[in-house]
């Protein structure tokens, strides 16, 4: 014996149940993901350019750089006690682990032998080692890595350097070994006192401490900018990528997504359908 | 007695070309201790070049020469040359009255200049110019 059930056969509308989620809800999700996959997508794209670029200005910075620091690799010169860290990064993130390599790597450093002077260019490196090394920083740069970065922008850095007393100067950055792959390096440059206290010196003729500041500086100078290189073709590699997998991730969070949305869609459709159908049966 | 070559890298930030890097018979530098030429198994020694001109003569007797505006020159003990300029070009490419014309600018900006840091820039271009036209 069937209750006749007035019921009024008013669609409700889909509400959350069971933890299910509402077909709004998966709508709005869908049309996010798809935004952040086209701005993943051309922020690859835009690295992939910068990388390019990035790329062949490394040739002729690394044949500059390894040429100057020619005296310091075929002489042994011994590292003073006596460190400065210049930390080479910049202020732009979401290039994978580039900048929290160098913070690692700096950090390593510190524990096993305190630092006490540094010089951070790039506010990521800033940002990474202010809390446990924020009392060693002399001073710092920053609008690092919008533009590639030139020769003047390394004088900077080297005339930071040069106007504090160390007698080594231990620069840190990324070395770009390929596309999918960089590595953390620590490039020690021993000070002008160290060199002279060591006989090596005294193979090359005709060398006084004026000539030896001039050439310091100027070598300084561009094995700073040799740095710089390596560590912008890093980081820009890295950046696409991290880009590239995002862009991924997103494709596929969007495939499983619409698979849902669809699901759901479907089981909406069907319910409605359900509670139409029960609801004239219980009128007949 | 076995004339030995060595490598020169005569290189440049500026225009961001690549490296001369090749074996050479004989170097010629300007530096503040005097121009001097380098050949195989020259004593090893740092010098700081003057605005000038590099003339680099390879084994089979071809002059090339570039002109500097400044820069570094090592000579090491195994016979290697590492020559470092900061901006550099090719002497066929100094175009003469451009490069008096500039000079007469430097100059006046030289007596014009106030303070110790622009009365040095001032300076250094004066001398970079002077170098130009001494040899266009």
């Amino acid at each position: 014996m069937a209750f006749p059930m007035l019921r009024s056969t008013v669609t409700l509308a889909p509400n959350a149940t069971r933890g299910m989620a509402t077909l709004k809800d998966i709508e709005t999700r869908l049309k996010s993901v798809k935004n952040i996959r086209k701005i993943t997508s051309s922020m690859k794209m835009v690295s992939a350019a910068k990388y390019a670029r990035a790329e062949r200005a490394l040739k002729p910075a690394r044949v500059y750089g390894t040429g100057a620091e020619s005296l310091y690799t075929k002489n042994e010169f011994e590292s003073g006690e006596d460190k400065l860290i210049v930390a080479i990064s910049s202020d732009r993130g979401l290039c994978g682990g580039v900048h929290s390599g160098l913070g690692k790597a700096i950090k390593a450093a510190h524990a096993e032998k305190p630092i006490t002077k540094t010089i951070i260019v790039g506010d990521k490196a800033k940002a990474i080692l202010q809390r446990t090394m924020g009392d060693t920083f002399l001073a710092t740069f920053n609008n690092v890595g919008k533009k590639p970065a030139s020769f003047t922008d390394a004088i900077n850095v080297a005339e930071e350097v040069l106007s504090h007393e160390a007698d080594t100067v231990d620069i840190v950055y990324n070395k770009f070994i390929n596309v999918v792959s960089y590595d953390s390096t620590t490039k020690p440059i021993p000070g002008v006192a160290s060199i002279e206290a060591n006989d090596a010196i005294y193979n090359y003729d005709e060398v006084d401490s004026e000539v030896l500041k001039c050439y310091q500086e100027f070598t300084l100078a561009n094995i700073v900018y040799h740095s710089i290189r390596e560590q912008e073709c890093s980081e820009q590699s890295a950046r696409m990528n991290a880009m590239e997998n995002a862009t991924r991730n997103a494709g596929e969070m969007i495939d499983k997504l619409t698979l849902a949305y669809n699901r759901t869609r479907q089981a909406v459709i069907t319910r409605e359908l359900i509670e139409i159908i029960s609801g004239a049966n219980a009128l007949e | 007695y076995q004339r030995r070559v060595r490598e020169a890298v005569v290189s440049t930030q500026s225009t961001g070309s690549s490296g001369i890097n090749a074996e050479y018979g004989q170097v010629d530098i300007p530096s503040t201790t005097g121009h001097f030429g380098i050949l195989p198994n020259h004593v090893p020694t740092i010098a700081i070049l003057l605005p000038g001109v590099v003339s680099i003569t390879t084994e089979a007797g071809d002059i090339q020469k570039f002109f500097v505006s400044s820069g570094t020159a090592t000579i090491h003990a195994d016979s290697t040359v590492q020559i470092l300029a900061e901006e550099i070009c090719d002497v066929a490419d100094i175009d003469g009255n451009a490069a008096r014309a500039a000079l007469e600018a430097s100059k006046s900006k030289l007596a014009s200049a106030s303070s110790e840091a622009d009365k040095a820039a001032a300076q250094i271009e004066v001398d970079v110019y002077e170098g130009m036209v001494a040899v266009a």
